[in-house]
């Protein structure tokens, strides 16, 4: 019996600068390693039935990432996860393994939202920035341009707060549309903000799937 | 000194900036992560080149394991940065670090480089700059890593004497533990009241260290040597300054292949060769006149298949890799090539792994090897002529005849393959047009050939590189080609190839082919040219972006050195070399003969067959003594080796 199954797992430390791609032939190779039986599409390149979630953009770092893959034959969930522990580098860990219905659809298209956790490394003041969220939330629209197009962030913004600690620093939880055609960047928001993006930590903590 | 998490945190704000980040980040899988506080001695391994390029380099894999079984140490790694990731960390202040902890290079006991080719050289230079460590040798003292270096260009070290405190000369699995023994010793001592070396200054203890090295067989330690010049400007003698450092520093070899290693590093990113390599056989037996690496690895000692196969099954579980290389020099000589084949073919059938066995011979037998691991053929089919005409294939020792091109390539297209890659060499010894010529014409045969059994799909490569005469090989008596002959070569080949749409040509450019001579070539001096090349901005110099041949103009105007001296002067038969105090234990009368032997057109078969006593057994007697069996390649040899009737002055006679 095949089966699909559904990895979430983390991405962290160095493989913050790991991309997209890079990322699947990481997976390819642990789970070669893993011994895992995989399925391989037909044809003159066989290619192995991974398929990952959302693109990370590179520097990015995360604690819910997603992918499917399809075996040829049905494995015990923790099973699975145990051979993949032994066999990824350190910066990822899975969080969980289980199954999916191998005849929903493709894992890119359920994606509809993504949430993120930014940390400045810089000290800004708090009820400044509070301000400046709230009056970038109760816009109408914030047309911005990226790679020579003009868009409107505004519709992509799902949800932005600013938290700040009893110890006066201050970070942002943001909820940004994540699906096809239809994506929010967080630098994009932070640049939005007046934040220079290379100032900020992003971590992505959670993939928000269609029900 | 920065600290791991000061260092961190700088390249965090600054990674996104430069291409692949993940160059710069470790993290790989396979990575060996070491206590730092428990190692008594810590090394950094460094192949000074881009990281998608050293990273999967064997040589430094088999150091860095050999290191890290050591309880009393850690070896980490380190590349050369791209040119925008140096100008970021000068601009930041980030020192070079290693990959494994981030701790800077500076803070390491002992530096260790892979110079397998001499573009590297600037490079090296660069790494120690980017460490905060003084360039120059002489200007170093205690608080500084000792920093050692091997590989292929170690043969003349010369050029890189002034940088570089102590060289391996040879294979490294063994001496790597010696020197580590010393410096551990050394250190032991240092502390001792009552040792001659507790009341040193800083200076003279570093001194003391490296001293103490010299007694290593095959460590060179060019401080101890003294070089003086003919009025010429040729090397008169080298002599060592200090009684215990040796006239000639013979190679080290190791007298059985160690177990090849099996957990290479897994990138994160993708890399040049995305691959694990076992290397089966080391050294080579064909004696072609321009091979350096075939003169300098004798003997040739081989890994049984069982170890082989054994070996490649470990490396493809632990890394996931989706290709195999099988290395040496001469796959086809390998004494059970059919066997090991097989066996591979077998172990790995159905789990999709890509084999590949580079350089086979130009026979049919290659294409059955090929057709046995499954290589897709859309990858081509290379094999490496050298050379077109009878004559000079009998010059430079690589003797094939045309008509077995022809056959095997035919061959390569009939059974499906449409691309055969085909290597050849000018710049030979006394070639002429007609010599290049040739090369033209065998191009256009094979194709045509090609033709006519697979149609007009068939395609040929032509890669046709500029021969440089390498220090320790029987052409090290010979000048380069001149420019102007190479740029007349190149063109002849250009018209008469790029007619036709199925032929890819490529080539080296003539800067190139000369900044490569002067440093396989040079003597001590050559090390200034270096510096100021380097100070001037060249780096990277087999890369096109980094190299910048006007500054090895500018230095060598500046030291008043002619580039000429170096490249197109034919050595003086009683020539002293710049690297005369170092052998690979490969005689110069041998050489000298094998020279000579090529001026007459007169080959010499595979020494397999027949001892043509190179020097190698003798020198290594007792090593092949204590290692009996089918290992070594080389021929039992009941008498002494035959008297040869020439004479050549030896440095310090």
């Amino acid at each position: 019996m095949t089966m699909r199954a559904r990895i979430t797992f983390t991405k962290q430390g160095a493989l913050r600068y790991t991309g997209h791609l890079d990322l699947h032939r990481l997976w390819e190779r642990a789970m070669r390693r893993a011994e895992l039986p995989i399925a391989y599409s037909q044809g003159f390149h066989p290619q192995p039935k991974i398929s990952l979630a959302a693109a990370l953009p590179l520097g990015f770092s995360s604690r819910a990432e997603a992918l499917d893959v399809r075996l040829n034959e049905e494995m015990p969930l923790e099973e699975i996860a145990n051979r993949l522990r032994e066999n990824l580098p350190s910066d990822i860990q899975i969080v969980n393994v289980e199954n999916v219905d191998e005849r929903a659809p493709a894992l890119q298209t359920q994606v509809v939202s993504a949430a993120y956790e930014v940390h400045l490394t810089e000290p800004v003041d708090g009820s400044e920035l509070t301000r400046t969220v709230e009056a970038l939330m109760m816009s109408e629209s914030i047309i911005r341009e990226r790679r020579g197009k003009s868009y409107d962030l505004r519709p992509l913004i799902e949800m932005l707060s600013v938290v700040t600690e009893a110890d006066g620093r201050v970070w942002f939880r943001m909820t940004l549309a994540a699906r096809e055609g239809a994506t929010g960047r967080p630098e994009e928001v932070l640049s939005a903000l007046g934040i220079e993006p290379e100032t900020a930590r992003v971590e992505r903590t959670r993939l928000i799937f269609q029900k | 000194m920065l600290t791991p998490e000061q260092i961190e945190t700088k390249l965090d704000r600054i990674l996104l900036k430069v291409q692949k980040p993940g160059r710069y980040v470790g993290g790989e899988l396979n990575a060996t992560i070491k206590d730092w506080k428990k190692a008594r001695t810590k090394v950094a391994l460094i192949f000074p080149d881009v990281y998608d390029i050293g990273v999967s380099n064997v040589g430094l894999k088999v150091i860095y394991d050999q290191i890290n079984q050591r309880d009393d140490a850690l070896a980490e790694r380190a590349y050369a940065p791209w040119l925008d990731m140096e100008a970021l960390m000068r601009k930041h202040g980030i020192p070079l670090y290693a990959l494994e902890s981030k701790q800077p290079l500076a803070c390491f006991d002992l530096i260790g480089f892979s110079l397998p080719y001499e573009t590297l050289y600037t490079n090296a230079l660069n790494v120690l700059d980017l460490a905060g460590i003084p360039v120059r040798s002489a200007d170093r003292d205690e608080s500084h890593p000792i920093v050692i270096a091997g590989g292929h260009s170690a043969t003349n070290p010369e050029p890189m004497h002034a940088f570089i405190d102590a060289f391996v000369i040879g294979e490294g699995e063994e001496v790597i533990h010696e020197i580590i023994d010393k410096v551990q010793e050394f250190k032991r001592k240092r502390k001792e009241e009552r040792s001659e070396f507790f009341h040193l200054s800083s200076f003279d203890a570093r001194v003391a260290l490296l001293r103490s090295l010299v007694n290593i067989p095959g460590v060179y330690v060019p401080r101890f040597y003294y070089t003086t010049y003919m009025d010429d400007g040729t090397v008169a003698r080298i002599e060592p300054t200090i009684p215990e450092a040796p006239k000639v520093v013979n190679k080290r070899i190791v007298a059985k292949l160690p177990p090849p290693p099996t957990k290479f590093i897994v990138p994160n990113i993708d890399i040049v060769h995305n691959r694990v390599s076992v290397e089966i056989m080391r050294g080579c037996t064909r004696g072609c006149r321009f091979c350096q690496a075939g003169m300098i690895t004798r003997p040739v000692r081989e890994r049984s298949v069982e170890e082989v196969v054994d070996a490649a099954e470990e490396a493809v579980r632990a890394t996931g890799f989706e290709e195999l290389a099988l290395l040496s020099l001469s796959s086809s000589d390998y004494t059970h090539i059919k066997e090991l084949v097989d066996a591979i073919s077998k172990r790995f059938e159905g789990r999709k792994l890509t084999v590949s066995l580079p350089s086979l011979r130009i026979e049919s037998v290659s294409i059955d090897l090929m057709e046995k691991l499954k290589q897709r053929r859309s990858g081509g089919f290379t094999l490496a002529p050298e050379a077109a005409s009878e004559r000079m294939r009998k010059i430079i020792n690589k003797y094939i005849p045309d008509e077995d091109i022809i056959n095997t390539t035919r061959e390569i297209y009939a059974r499906g393959w449409t691309t055969v890659k085909l290597y050849f060499m000018i710049g030979h010894p006394s070639e002429t047009l007609e010599d290049v010529q040739a090369i033209a014409d065998l191009c256009k045969r094979v194709l045509a050939e090609g033709r006519k059994v697979a149609g007009w799909k068939v395609k040929l490569h032509a890669g046709v590189s500029t021969f440089v005469p390498k220090p320790q090989t029987p052409f090290q008596w010979v000048s380069c080609d001149t420019r102007e002959n190479v740029l007349e070569k190149q063109a002849l080949l250009k018209r008469e190839l790029f007619k036709d749409k199925s032929i890819k040509l490529s080539w080296t450019k003539p800067d190139d082919t000369l900044v490569e001579a002067w440093l396989s070539r040079g003597d001590r001096k050559m090390s200034d040219v270096i510096y100021t090349a380097w100070k001037k901005g060249t780096r990277f110099d087999a890369w096109e972006e980094g190299r910048n041949f006007d500054a090895w103009m500018e230095a060598f105007a500046e030291h008043g050195l002619d580039p000429d001296f170096y490249t197109y002067r034919q050595r003086r038969t009683d020539e002293v070399f710049p690297w005369e105090h170092i052998t690979t234990a490969v005689r110069k009368n041998f050489l000298f003969q094998d020279f000579r032997m090529s001026l007459e057109g007169q080959i010499r078969v595979d020494c397999r067959l027949n001892c043509f006593a190179c020097g190698i057994l003798p020198t290594f007697a007792n090593l092949r003594r204590e290692n009996p069996g089918e290992g070594w390649k080389c021929p039992e040899v009941k008498s002494p080796a035959r008297k040869i009737d020439l004479e050549l002055p030896v440095a310090g006679d």
